[in-house]
């Protein structure tokens, strides 16, 4: 795969966040828009994904997770996450992140305590997930640029659906 | 001259993509119009999984012929051969269809449709912003590698 410097892709990132942040004004605006371009980002980055990585499909859940953690933050990110915290029917899981590429030199000032800086992988995932057919919610519960000790995001499996015949029989 | 149309389906059974380098006998004669046989096409390769996973001898989860599957269950199939053509077939668990349509004595095309994926597709596709994903595209870098790749093949002279 294409690799590009880890220094750039943060400080890019860095600097689109900091624009968001000028252009909207509003944290909570800028972690909604966060996600939404992740999730524009996953819809073409899944083809990627299942092109290269030649996977097939996951017979549940748990591999789902578990190759998203293994395989695709390895692949797009170059740091792996460790899934746990399983509720007990298996729909419900936690991806720790020991290291964020994202991260790498950012501070963020007391007044933007509440901006959920790596918002875009949620949304990431939530794309990608959806073009699979897997609805899923998506959301950072832990943050170490908020004092906490990993980066957690917690993953919902709302429903997976299948594939219907698109067309009616009489037309 | 091996190769004769090719085409691309998303999820919602909309081709996205079509192209062909030789038909013989013109549309209007086999289906009647492009729409047409666009979904003729997505459902012979829809009913070919269907009827397939119906009667496969080794998956003892018998499934209902035509009950819902989710993408990539059941039995896929990599191509149909007939007496006039060959149907090359290649899926994706994000329920992208690419279907290629040979002379029959083409050998396997597996992996040469994964290429075209991999290789093609998500390259010069899913990268180019102006894709919306879903979408009907046409991309002249994307026609111009992909003529190139038949050359490559020997299914294009």
């Amino acid at each position: 795969m294409e690799m590009i410097n880890a220094e750039i892709f943060t400080l890019t990132y860095g600097s689109m966040v900091r624009q968001l942040v000028a252009d909207y004004e509003d944290v909570e605006e800028v972690n909604k828009q966060l996600d939404k371009m992740g999730f524009n980002i996953g819809q073409r980055l899944i083809d990627e994904y299942l092109a290269k990585s030649k996977t097939q499909r996951c017979s549940d859940f748990r591999e789902t997770a578990e190759k998203i953690a293994k395989v695709g933050f390895k692949m797009f990110l170059n740091t792996t996450a460790s899934v746990t915290n399983w509720n007990a029917d298996g729909t419900e899981c936690s991806l720790i992140l020991e290291d964020n590429p994202l991260t790498d030199f950012v501070e963020l000032p007391e007044q933007l305590s509440a901006l959920k800086y790596s918002n875009l992988l949620c949304g990431v995932i939530r794309g990608a997930l959806e073009m699979v057919n897997m609805d899923v919610e998506c959301s950072f519960v832990k943050d170490m640029l908020r004092g906490d000790d990993v980066y957690e995001m917690r993953l919902k499996l709302l429903s997976s659906s299948t594939e219907s015949y698109p067309f009616k029989d009489d037309d | 001259m091996g190769c004769m149309t090719f085409y691309i389906f998303n999820r919602k059974g909309r081709c996205q993509y079509y192209h062909e380098w030789q038909r013989l006998k013109p549309i209007k004669q086999g289906a009647g119009s492009q729409d047409e046989d666009f979904k003729l096409m997505f459902g012979l390769c829809w009913s070919m999984r269907a009827l397939a996973t119906a009667v496969d001898p080794k998956n003892p989860s018998k499934q209902q012929m035509g009950a819902p599957m989710r993408i990539g269950d059941g039995c896929s199939f990599n191509s149909i051969k007939t007496s006039n053509f060959k149907l090359h077939y290649l899926e994706s668990p994000s329920g992208l269809k690419f279907v290629l349509t040979t002379d029959p004595t083409v050998g396997s095309m597996v992996e040469q449709l994964q290429y075209i994926y991999a290789s093609l597709f998500v390259e010069l596709v899913a990268k180019n912003p102006l894709y919306t994903p879903g979408d009907a595209f046409l991309f002249e870098p994307f026609s111009a590698a992909l003529n190139k790749y038949m050359r490559t093949l020997g299914l294009l002279s």
